[in-house]
């Protein structure tokens, strides 16, 4: 399984690299939003992999023999909520330079 | 003020600050005194702080009451109270400053929401005790001076924001990877127990590949060059209350953390990694100090200054001995109060001449001559005249290479302070002595604005008569940084497995 995710990540680093080579604006910030997804998975898979298990236990419950770690979960969440802010402040400057743009005389 | 309630209040009060902030866009007397105050407040906090931890003692808050593993604390150290000490004096100045200085557009824009919001990440940062939640406090600061470089108008300023945004998201995306790698390595991203698996097992290869992520990350944020460039470009920029904080703490929580993880918790893996932090060390003093000398305005000058003198600061963190982080630490502190003012004063200059372009400037001494020995102050320690603070910076940390061996970071050292002299003469000969320009334009000096400057100017002539207080915190700060079992025992808890 965790081959199959390192593969996926390392597609979207490329992905996103690519993207910010071409050098228009809009590739900067879908080279920049790809980048940060393969982040994202990256982080997520840093707990390891584990197929249908539980992440969170009643109390009192037996333990079972494996868990799926909380924590990465937990860290890919806030990166995840940090992320669309960033990326919604990119695009907020963008329309206001082409706003800008629009607006000066030829 | 007990240690916890400091810890917490210099979350609260900028953060309270910056929500109340936040609608008082049309009341400008408002605005400057909630910001003055939680700045205020925020220094009273850290001052109790550093009281409380001067003979090495660890304050540790645990959020939420979890336990220290996985659980976020917030970790007051020495350094960290240091640099609290330090930044959130500087804040304290420019925002007294910001009371005249601060324009119309940036007011209704929600500056000082936006500059309360930095003071809360700012200070976050240096309180986390674990990579993850410094990869949060840095999105705090980030976002928050993101907003701040938005405001800068025309399509030139619109650009540097983009480039400035851009980089520093990068720089971010690294730092998680980063911190992600390492957690699947070691399983923790708590910075005490981190060190202390380092310490038990040092497996160098495996930590190396991200240890030199991270370098990458912090390197861009400090403006480490060849990572520097979205310095110069858009620092220059904003009005100079802003230029002057960011001047004095984004780059400067990059060095913190390249201490705090180079200097505490990566000595004990062998990375391999330090003789290439030499190299980058020695190419930003020399670069930063050569693009300083190129520039004609006295805000690029002084940018471009910055870059070099973070050179001095890597210099402690790639020779790491007790002694060189120690000179690092103080530098850092000397840096921000002298580089902070060196902007408020040419805020000043800018007000008197009507430009900061050296070329329309001149006669400054004449007209304002008290502005001039201000000037002089800051200018003559930043290149490490004695007896200013700038000398005993540059004296402990050139010794401290010298001990160390390395003979080139010392001689480049030396060579970029002759550097940073003949820059700093560039804009005393160019502003300040030169003939008066015809019709300068009417401007009256106002003690908001003067104020600051005369208060950090005396603390950096302060600095230099006494330097003996702070060179002992900041040996303490470097002992701590060096053998962090008490920081492990704070956080950790007492070894129950022998």
């Amino acid at each position: 399984m965790e081959w199959i995710i390192a593969l996926v990540i390392g597609a979207i680093f490329a992905a996103g690299i690519a993207a910010l080579r071409r050098g228009t604006r809009l590739h900067l910030v879908v080279g920049l939003i790809l980048l940060s997804q393969a982040v994202n998975l990256s982080v997520f898979t840093a707990g390891g992999l584990v197929e249908g298990k539980p992440a969170i236990l009643d109390p009192g419950s037996p333990l079972p023999e494996t868990v799926a770690d909380p924590l990465p979960q937990a860290l890919v969440l806030t990166a995840i909520v940090i992320g669309l802010g960033v990326t919604a402040y990119l695009l907020a400057l963008l329309v206001r330079e082409a706003r800008a743009k629009s607006k000066r005389p030829s | 003020m007990p240690p916890d309630f400091a810890i917490v209040a210099l979350l609260l009060v900028p953060l309270a600050a910056g929500l109340a902030a936040v609608f008082l866009r049309r009341r400008p007397r408002s605005a400057d005194a909630v910001l003055t105050s939680a700045a205020a407040l925020c220094l009273a906090a850290s001052l109790s702080l550093l009281a409380a931890t001067g003979k090495g003692e660890v304050h540790v808050l645990f959020a939420g009451a979890w336990p220290g593993g996985p659980g976020i604390v917030l970790v007051a150290d020495t350094l960290a109270a240091l640099m609290l000490s330090v930044c959130n004096f500087v804040a304290l100045c420019t925002a007294t400053y910001g009371w005249r200085a601060l324009p119309t557009r940036y007011r209704l824009g929600r500056a000082h929401a936006f500059i309360a919001f930095m003071l809360f990440g700012v200070n976050g940062a240096f309180l986390a005790g674990d990579l993850f939640n410094l990869y949060v406090w840095f999105e705090v600061l980030l976002l928050s001076s993101f907003a701040l470089m938005g405001l800068v108008p025309g399509s030139e300023g619109r650009a540097a924001t983009l480039r400035y945004v851009v980089l520093n998201l990068i720089a971010s995306l690294l730092f998680l990877a980063a911190a992600g790698l390492i957690y699947a390595k070691t399983g923790t991203l708590n910075l005490a127990d981190l060190a202390l698996r380092l310490r038990v097992s040092p497996d160098g290869p495996q930590i190396a590949t991200s240890a030199v992520l991270l370098f990458g990350a912090f390197a861009i944020k400090a403006a480490v060059f060849p990572f520097s460039i979205w310095l110069p470009a858009s620092y220059p920029r904003p009005p100079i209350a802003i230029s002057a904080l960011f001047a004095a703490l984004l780059t400067k929580v990059g060095v913190y953390a390249l201490l705090r993880c180079f200097g505490m918790v990566f000595p004990a893996a062998d990375t391999g990694l330090m003789p290439w932090i030499a190299v980058f060390a020695g190419l930003t003093m020399l670069c930063g100090v050569l693009g300083a000398a190129s520039r004609g305005r006295i805000r690029e000058i002084l940018s471009f200054h910055i870059i070099s003198q973070i050179g001095y600061m890597i210099v402690g963190v790639a020779l790491l001995g007790q002694a060189a982080i120690a000179a690092a630490i103080f530098y850092v502190v000397h840096h921000i109060v002298v580089k902070t003012n060196l902007f408020l004063i040419a805020g000043q200059v800018e007000g008197l001449g009507g430009s900061d372009e050296l070329d329309r400037l001149g006669g400054i001494a004449k007209r304002a001559p008290w502005l001039a020995v201000l000037f002089l102050i800051p200018a003559l320690s930043l290149a490490g005249i004695p007896p200013l603070s700038g000398f005993w910076a540059k004296f402990s940390l050139i010794r401290a290479s010298l001990d160390a061996g390395a003979v080139t970071l010392a001689v480049v050292a030396l060579a970029t302070g002759i550097l940073t002299l003949f820059s700093m003469a560039k804009i005393w000969a160019g502003a300040f002595w030169k003939e008066v320009p015809e019709n300068p334009p009417p401007f009256r000096f106002h003690i908001s604005s003067v104020a600051p400057i005369v208060v950090m100017a005396a603390v950096t002539v302060g600095l230099g008569l006494w330097s003996q207080p702070l060179f002992d915190r900041a040996v303490t700060a470097a002992a701590q940084l060096a053998d962090p079992a008490a920081y492990i025992r704070a956080v950790l808890g007492e070894p129950t497995a022998p």
